[in-house]
C-alpha cells in the first residue's frame, strides 16, 4: 500500500499529473513480476531478483508513457493529462487480458519464506514479516536518495515550488522523466511483492487506485512520509476495524479520509497547494455571445433531435428504434456531463464525485415510487431535488477545500453514499429498531446491490417516442438553462472565484457561500439527468454512484474540452457513441484507449479545441485569436 | 495464456457463427434465428469466456445437425461492462438491430435484475443463464423472465441440509463478499440450517470487500470468533487469499469448513497445490462425471476449445440446449408462444434431466456436492453426488408468496 | 486640482499594528491615521513588511495585535469582503485580475458585487452595469481596449484596470500595494497622475507603498518609513528625505533599491 502510494505522491508533487494509469502500473508489476517468478524464481535470489526486474520494468514502461504521451500534452489545460492516463489504463486492461489471460494467476509462495513463525504465541507468516521490513527500508532508500543526491534535492524543490525551478533552467523534461520512471517502478514494486499474497488479476488496477489515492491525499500530496504514515495508519485500521465492525470493509477507508479533509484540508503532514500550476495552459479566452455558424450548428442539432422520431415514423429503416435510444442515453450523459462542467469549469472545482448526485437522484426517485407509491410525474422530480439536497449536504463540507484535495472530499462523499445504498444501510438501520421481516433479516430498502427494480414512467410517457421527447426536452431545456446560468452574473461570480480568489474577495465576493450554491445547482441538474437514466432503464442499482460512473463524466468533460460550454456536450456524445460503435467489438477497450490517447494527443484542448485549430477558424467556428501582449 | 488463445478464437468464432452461412442483410433474419447473448466479457471473462464457447459448441452442434425448425441459429454476442444500465442498453440493440428472438445470458445478479426487469417492459423473453440473485424468479420474477442455473438459495440449501448431518458442528461463523450475493447466500444458508437443526449457533460474520480481502486480518478475526465450523462464500482472488492465509495461521485445523461454489474450477483450479482439502463444497468436478451424456460433452467441448469445461460452459451449453427444446415446442420465435413453451420445459442435458417450473420459472438443474481434495498437485472434489434442483426449491405456497399473487 | 475644497477628515486610523511569522516580526507596532484626499505613501525596502500592513488593513491577515478603524469605526476580525463593503478599494502588488475576461467584464464584475447582484441567474452579465462600467474606464483611460480579455494584456494597462476595479464601491480609501512596480518610468508618472486626480475628485484617501522615488515625492502628500517591521520617520516629503535614519536605510545601507521580484 504504502509503496505504490509513495510513487503516486511523487509523481503528482512533481508533475501535478493525477496519474490514473498508476493502478495500471501496479496491475503490471504483478503480472510482469508473476512471469518472471514462474521462470527464475524457484529460488530466494531468484524471486528477489524477479521482483526486482519486474519494478524496473514496469519503471520504463512509465518512462515510455512520460516521453510518448505526457510530454507533448504538459502544456494542456490542467488535469486534461489525466484523460491520457485514462487511455493507457484502457489499453493496458486489454493487453494484460491479452498476454496473460482472464484467469486469475495466484502466486506462489516466496522461496525460503513459506511457513509461518510464532509470534507471541500467533503463528504469522513469514513473508508477511519481510514485507513489514520492506516498506521501512524504502522509505529510508527515499529519504536517503531526496536528501542526499542532487537530483533528489531538485526533486524536492521542484514538489515545493515549481516555477522556481523551471526559472532555474533545470531540465524539466528529465526530471520528470525521472520521476516517472522512480514513481511507476514503485508501483511496480508493490505489484510485485504482494504476488505471494495474493497474485494477478484483472481487476487490481482499480481496486488499487482508489486506495492508492486515499492513501496519498490523507497523507497529503507529495508527501512521502504522509504516504508512510497514512498507510501505516490504514493497516492498522483495517486490522482491528474488521473484527469491531466486519461490515465497515466498504467505507471505512473513505470515512478516515473525509474526516481527516474536514478537519486537515491538506492531509496530514501535506502542505497547503501553492497556487499555479507546473505548466499553466493557455488562459480560458472570454465568454462571448455564440457565433453564427455555432448557434446556426446548434439549432441544426437540436432541429434534428426534435425530428428524429418523425424521421423514424416514416423512415424506420432509416431510423431504427435503437437510435432513438441511443439518443436518449447520449442526453443522459451530456446533461450530466454538463452539469459537472458547471462547476468544474467555471468554477474550477473539480469534482470526483459527481455520480453521487446523479445516482442519488435516481435513488430518491426509485425510492419514492417503491414505498410510497408515488406517481412517475412526482417522483421524477425528486430526484433533482434530492439530489440538490444530497449536494446542498455535502458541498458545504467540499467547497471549504480546493484543487485536489476538494476532489478527493467528493470522492470520498461519493463513496459514502455508494456504500449507503450498497450495503442497504437503511435497512440495517431499521434493524436496531426491530423492524425486520420474520427471519430477522434487515428489509431491503435500497435493495443494497441488487438495486431497485421495475420502475417505468407512466402511461403516457410509456412509450419510446413520448419519452425520447421527455429526455430530449428536458436535457436541451436544462442545458439551455445552465447556459444562462454561466452568462448571468452568477457564472461570471463563479469564474472569478476561480481566475483569482484574492480579487474576488477584495470585490466583496462570498467565495465559499457561492461556490456552493454552484455546487448545489449542479447537483439538482446532475440529478435530472439520473431521472431521465433511472426511468429509460427501469432500474437504479450502486454502480450509478460508483467512482467508474463519476470518472466516466469527468472524462466526457475533460475529452470534449473543458474551457468551453460546448466541451461537455461534445465529449459525452462523443464518448457514449463511441463507447457504443467499439463495444461490440472484442478488445473494444484498446480500441477506445487508443482513441482517447489519439484525440489528446490531436487536440490538446479537448474535441471541441478543434474549432480553435487553423481549420475551424476557416470554418468560422471560432473568432480570430487575439495576439498576446 | 491457454485461455486467452480460446479468448481469441471464440472472437473470430462468433463473427462466422452462422455455420458457414453467408448472411448480411435483414432479409437473413428470415432464415436464420437469432440468438442475442449479454454478458460481462470484458469485467469477469475467467467466468463469461467458458459460458460463451460452451453455448457456442452447442449452436454449431445444432446447426450441423440441420439446425432448429428447419432454420440455422446465429448466436450474437454481447459485452455488458457489468452495468446493468449498460446491459439494458445492448437487450435494447440486441431486440432492435440484430433482430434476436430472445436474450439469454448474464452472470452478474444486478444485470440479470435489470434485464428481468427490462423483459417485463418490453414483453421479450429474457433467459437468465447464471445470475444467482433469489430475487430473479421470485421478488421480481416475472412472465418472462426465466433462470436455468441453481440459485444461491437452493446451492446454500443443498450445502446447509448436507452439514446437519454433522453432529459436533455447533458453533458456525461464516465470511462472505459485502455484497447482495454474499448477504444471500449467508441468510438462506442459516436459514435452512437452523430449520434443521435448532441446536447450532452463529456466532459471528466477516465481509470482507469484493475483491478487496485483507486475508490476513480476516482470518485472524474468524479465529477469535473460535467455531467449530466456517461458511465460506468468497471467491475468486479473495478465495485464493483467504485459503493461503487460513492454511498459514492454522485456521482450517479441526474445523468443518464449507464452501458455496468452491468447488468450481473456475475459483478452485487457480489455486493448483494450494487448494484447500477436506472442504464440503458445490462445485463442478466434470473430470469424474461418468454418464455417457456428460463424456459426449466433454469430449466435443475439448476437441472444439481444446480446454476443459468450467461451471461455466456446461451452463451455456446447456442453456442453448433449453432454447432449442423450446423453439421445437412453440414452433414458432413469436415471444408469447416461446414463454408459453418455456413453462413447464423439460429436456435432457449432460447434467441430467431440467425442468423449468412453471411456477416460478426456475429450471430444476442441480448441483454436485463433494468434498475437496488435492489430486496430482490440483484440487478436485471426491465423494460427490448430483443433487436435484428439485428438492432444494421452497414449496408452491411459499413460491406463490414470494412472486406476490403473480 | 479640486481637492482642496474637500474637509480633510481622518479615513483609516492604525494603532500599533503587530504581526510575525514564526518569530520573525513583520509589522511592529505600527501606528498611522490617513486623512481623506490625502495620498499617503509607505516605502522601506524589500521585507520591511509594507505588504503586510496592507493584508491586514483590508482584512486578509489577521493582526497578532493592534487596532484598526474605518471613519471611525473597528473594522478587526471584518473578512475582506465586508471591508469592501465598507468602503476599502485595493489593487495587488501582483495584479490580481480575471484573467478569463474582458476588461470591461472586470469591472462590470465589481459593480455586480456592489449592488448585490451576484447571484441574479438570468439576465446576461454582459447587459449588468454596461454603462457605468465604461464611465470607470473611461476614466483611467482603459475605454478603448475594454472588449480585450485581462490575460493578454500588457501590465501597465492591467494595473489601470485594477485601478478601475478598486474604484467600482466608490471606495474612501485606496489601498495601492506598488501601483506602478514593472512599468516604464512614463507610464508610473502617468497612473500616478491619474491616481491623484481621481482621489481629489472623490475625495478619497490613498495608502500606497512605491519603490521609485521619483513618483514618491512628486505625488506623495505624507511618507511613512517602514524597515523591519518598524515605523521609524514619517512626516511631509522634505522632512523624510532629510531624515538621517532614512538615509542611513537607502544610500548607506545594504538594501535594495528598486523594483521588487514579482
Ligand atoms: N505568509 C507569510 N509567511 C511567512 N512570512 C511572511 C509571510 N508574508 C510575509 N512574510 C515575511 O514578512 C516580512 C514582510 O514581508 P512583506 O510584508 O511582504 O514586505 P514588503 O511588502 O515590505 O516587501 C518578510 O520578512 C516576509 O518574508
Ligand atoms: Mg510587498
Amino acid at each position: 500500500m504504502f509503496l505504490v502510494a509513495s510513487g503516486l505522491s511523487i509523481i503528482f508533487g512533481v508533475t501535478r499529473i493525477v496519474n490514473f494509469a498508476h493502478g495500471s502500473f501496479y496491475m503490471l508489476g504483478a503480472y510482469i513480476g508473476y512471469t518472471l517468478v514462474q521462470a527464475i524464481g524457484s529460488t530466494a535470489i531468484g524471486f528477489w531478483a524477479a521482483v526486482l526486474i519486474a519494478a524496473v520494468a514496469v519503471g520504463a514502461i512509465g518512462v515510455v508513457m512520460e516521453i510518448l504521451l505526457l510530454r507533448r500534452i504538459y502544456r494542456a489545460p490542467e488535469l486534461f493529462q489525466l484523460i491520457a492516463t485514462f487511455g493507457v489504463i484502457l489499453v493496458i486492461q486489454d493487453v494484460a487480458l491479452w498476454v496473460w489471460g482472464s484467469e486469475d494467476l495466484v502466486g506462489p509462495q516466496a522461496p525460503g519464506l513459506k511457513g509461518a513463525t510464532s509470534i507471541l504465541g500467533k503463528p504469522i507468516p513469514e513473508y508477511d514479516l519481510a514485507l513489514i521490513a520492506i516498506s521501512p527500508l524504502v522509505l529510508v532508500g527515499l529519504w536517503a536518495l531526496f536528501k542526499l543526491t542532487r537530483w533528489g534535492t531538485l526533486v524536492r524543490a521542484a514538489t515545493q515550488d515549481r516555477q522556481m525551478v523551471a526559472a532555474l533552467g533545470v531540465n524539466q523534461r528529465w526530471l520528470f522523466t525521472g520521476v516517472l520512471f522512480l514513481g511507476s517502478a514503485l508501483a511496480g514494486l508493490g505489484g510485485a511483492v504482494q504476488i505471494p499474497k495474493g497474485g494477478a488479476d484483472l481487476l487490481m488496477d482499480f481496486n488499487i487506485l482508489a486506495v492508492a489515492f486515499v492513501v496519498v491525499v490523507v497523507g497529503g500530496m507529495g508527501s512521502i512520509f504522509g504516504a508512510f504514515w497514512a498507510a501505516v495508519l490504514f493497516g492498522i485500521l483495517q486490522t482491528f476495524g474488521i473484527q469491531i465492525l466486519p461490515n465497515s470493509t466498504l467505507v471505512l477507508m473513505f470515512l478516515v479520509m473525509a474526516v481527516v479533509l474536514i478537519f486537515r484540508p491538506w492531509g496530514l503532514l501535506g502542505m497547503p497547494e501553492t497556487l499555479g500550476q507546473a505548466h499553466p495552459g493557455p488562459p480560458e479566452q472570454p465568454l462571448r455571445p455564440a457565433l453564427p455558424r455555432v448557434r446556426a450548428l446548434g439549432g441544426a442539432v437540436t432541429a434534428l433531435l426534435l425530428a428524429l422520431p418523425i424521421g423514424h415514423l416514416v423512415f424506420p429503416e432509416l431510423v431504427g428504434v435503437f437510435t432513438l435510444v441511443l439518443v436518449i442515453e447520449i442526453m443522459v450523459f451530456v446533461l450530466f456531463a454538463a452539469a459537472l462542467h458547471f462547476i468544474m469549469g467555471p468554477g474550477g472545482m473539480v469534482s470526483f464525485g459527481h455520480a453521487a448526485y446523479f445516482g442519488g437522484g435516481a435513488y430518491a426517485a426509485a425510492l419514492l415510487v417503491k414505498f410510497a407509491d408515488a406517481p412517475f410525474e412526482l417522483a421524477f422530480w425528486s430526484a433533482p431535488v434530492g439530489a440538490a439536497l444530497l449536494a446542498f449536504l455535502f458541498g458545504w463540507f467540499c467547497v471549504r477545500l480546493s484543487g485536489v484535495y476538494f476532489a478527493m472530499l467528493t470522492l470520498a462523499f461519493a463513496q459514502i453514499a455508494w456504500a449507503f445504498v450498497f450495503q442497504d444501510m437503511p435497512g440495517s438501520v431499521l434493524k436496531t429498531f426491530g423492524i425486520a421481516d420474520e427471519f430477522g433479516t434487515p428489509l431491503k430498502i435500497t435493495g443494497g446491490d441488487d438495486g431497485l427494480n421495475d420502475i417505468w414512467p407512466s402511461g403516457w410517457a410509456s412509450t419510446r417516442i413520448a419519452y425520447y421527447y421527455i429526455a430530449v426536452g428536458l436535457s436541451v431545456a436544462a442545458l439551455w438553462i445552465m447556459r444562462r446560468f454561466l452568462y448571468a452574473p452568477f457564472g461570471y461570480t463563479l469564474r472569478a472565484g476561480r481566475d483569482s480568489p484574492l480579487r474576488a474577495a477584495a470585490i466583496g465576493i462570498d467565495l465559499t457561500r457561492h461556490r456552493w450554491l454552484a455546487f448545489t445547482l449542479s447537483g439538482a441538474f446532475t440529478g435530472l439527468a439520473g431521472a431521465l437514466f433511472l426511468f429509460s432503464k427501469g432500474s437504479v442499482f450502486p454502480t450509478t454512484l460508483e467512482i467508474a460512473r463519476s470518472f466516466d463524466a469527468l472524462l466526457m468533460v475533460l475529452l470534449g474540452g473543458v474551457q468551453s460550454l460546448f466541451g461537455p456536450i461534445v465529449g459525452a456524445a462523443a464518448l457514449t457513441w463511441l463507447n457504443d460503435l467499439f463495444s461490440v467489438l472484442s478488445y473494444w477497450r484498446f480500441l477506445l484507449g487508443v482513441t482517447i490517447i489519439a484525440l489528446v494527443l490531436l487536440l490538446p484542448q479537448g474535441i471541441v479545441g478543434f474549432a480553435g485549430t487553423r481549420l475551424g477558424r476557416r470554418l468560422q467556428l471560432a473568432r480570430p485569436e487575439e495576439i498576446t501582449a | 495464456m491457454r485461455s486467452s488463445k480460446a479468448f481469441l478464437t471464440t472472437t473470430g468464432a462468433v463473427a462466422a457463427i452462422a455455420a458457414g452461412v453467408a448472411f448480411g442483410s435483414a432479409s437473413a433474419a428470415a432464415e436464420t434465428i437469432r440468438i442475442g447473448d449479454i454478458n460481462s466479457y470484458t469485467r469477469l471473462p475467467a467466468h463469461t469466456v467458458p459460458y460463451r464457447q460452451g453455448a457456442i459448441l452447442a449452436i454449431e452442434e445444432f446447426n450441423r445437425s440441420g439446425g432448429v425448425l428447419g432454420r440455422q441459429l446465429e448466436f450474437i454476442s454481447h459485452d455488458d461492462q457489468g452495468k446493468p444500465g449498460e446491459a439494458v442498453k445492448v437487450a435494447e440493440r440486441l431486440f432492435a438491430r440484430d433482430e434476436v428472438v430472445l436474450i439469454s445470458g448474464s452472470l452478474f445478479s444486478h444485470v440479470g435484475l435489470a434485464l428481468t426487469a427490462y423483459a417485463k417492459k418490453s414483453k421479450r423473453l429474457y433467459i437468465a443463464a447464471e445470475p444467482l440473485a433469489d430475487a430473479l424468479v421470485w421478488a421480481q420474477g416475472n412472465r418472462y423472465t426465466f433462470r436455468l442455473r441453481p440459485s444461491t438459495y437452493m446451492q446454500a440449501a443443498m450445502l446447509a441440509a448436507e452439514v446437519a448431518k454433522v453432529e459436533k458442528a455447533k458453533r458456525w461463523a461464516t465470511i462472505a463478499p459485502n455484497y447482495a450475493y454474499g448477504k444471500d447466500a449467508v441468510a438462506a444458508f442459516q436459514r435452512v440450517l437452523t430449520e434443521l437443526r435448532p441446536d447450532v449457533e452463529f456466532v459471528g460474520s466477516q465481509w470482507p470487500a469484493l475483491f478487496k480481502i485483507d486475508a490476513g486480518a480476516e482470518v485472524e478475526a474468524l479465529k477469535r470468533l473460535e467455531p467449530d465450523a466456517i461458511y465460506n462464500v468468497t471467491f475468486g482472488g479473495d478465495l485464493a487469499k483467504f485459503a493461503r492465509e487460513g492454511k498459514l495461521r492454522g485456521l482450517f485445523e479441526g474445523r468443518l469448513m464449507v464452501g458455496l461454489l468452491t468447488g468450481e474450477p473456475e475459483y478452485l483450479d487457480p489455486l493448483k497445490d494450494e487448494a484447500p482439502e477436506g472442504w464440503l463444497v458445490t462445485g463442478y468436478p466434470w473430470y469424474d462425471i461418468e454418464t455417457p451424456e456428460h463424456k459426449v460433452f466433454v469430449a466435443a467441448y475439448q476437441q472444439r476449445w481444446d480446454d476443459y469445461p468450467r461451471i461455466g460452459s456446461v451452463v451455456g451449453y446447456n442453456t442453448m440446449l433449453a432454447i432449442k427444446a423450446m423453439l421445437e415446442r412453440a414452433g414458432s420465435t413469436d415471444t408469447e408462444k416461446m414463454v408459453d413453451a418455456m413453462e413447464g420445459l423439460s429436456f435432457d442435458a449432460p447434467t441430467g434431466p431440467i425442468t423449468f417450473r412453471a411456477i416460478d420459472h426456475q429450471a430444476t438443474m442441480g448441483a454436485y456436492v463433494g468434498w475437496t481434495a488435492l489430486r496430482d498437485g490440483k484440487g478436485v472434489m471426491v465423494d460427490w453426488k448430483y443433487l436435484d434442483g428439485v428438492g432444494y426449491l421452497p414449496s408452491d405456497d411459499e413460491v406463490r408468496k414470494l412472486r406476490g399473487g403473480q | 486640482m479640486s481637492g482642496a475644497q474637500h474637509e480633510c477628515v481622518p479615513v483609516l486610523e492604525v494603532e500599533s499594528l503587530s504581526r510575525s511569522f514564526g518569530g520573525v516580526r513583520a509589522v511592529d507596532r505600527v501606528s498611522f491615521t490617513l486623512f481623506s484626499s490625502e495620498l499617503l505613501a509607505m516605502i522601506g525596502p524589500n521585507g520591511a513588511g509594507k505588504t503586510t500592513c496592507f493584508n491586514m488593513v483590508n482584512g486578509q491577515l489577521r493582526p497578532d495585535a493592534g487596532a484598526v478603524r474605518l471613519n471611525g469605526r473597528s473594522i478587526l476580525g471584518l473578512p475582506p469582503r465586508s471591508i469592501w463593503r465598507l468602503g476599502v478599494g485595493r489593487t495587488f502588488q501582483i495584479t490580481a485580475t480575471f484573467a478569463s475576461m474582458t476588461v470591461r467584464e472586470n469591472v462590470q464584475m465589481a459593480l455586480v458585487s456592489y449592488h448585490r447582484r451576484s447571484r441574479a441567474l438570468w439576465r446576461p452579465a454582459r447587459d449588468h452595469y454596461f454603462d457605468e462600467a465604461m464611465t470607470l474606464l473611461e476614466r483611467v483611460g482603459m475605454d478603448r481596449q475594454y472588449d480585450r480579455a485581462c490575460g493578454v494584456l500588457a501590465y501597465g494597462d492591467l494595473k489601470r484596470v485594477e485601478l478601475a476595479v478598486a474604484l467600482a464601491n466608490e471606495p474612501r480609501l485606496l489601498l495601492m500595494d506598488e501601483p506602478t512596480a514593472g512599468m516604464a518610468p512614463r507610464e508610473r508618472m502617468e497612473l500616478m497622475q491619474l491616481t491623484t486626480e481621481i482621489v481629489h475628485e472623490r475625495n478619497i484617501g490613498v495608502l500606497f507603498t512605491e519603490h521609485d522615488m521619483d513618483v514618491v515625492f512628486a505625488y506623495a502628500d505624507r511618507i511613512m518609513v517602514l524597515d523591519r517591521g518598524q515605523l521609524i520617520s514619517e512626516g511631509p516629503p522634505m522632512a523624510v528625505r532629510s531624515d538621517r535614519k532614512v538615509q542611513e536605510i537607502y544610500l548607506g545601507g545594504s538594501a535594495v533599491y528598486g523594483t521588487e521580484p514579482a
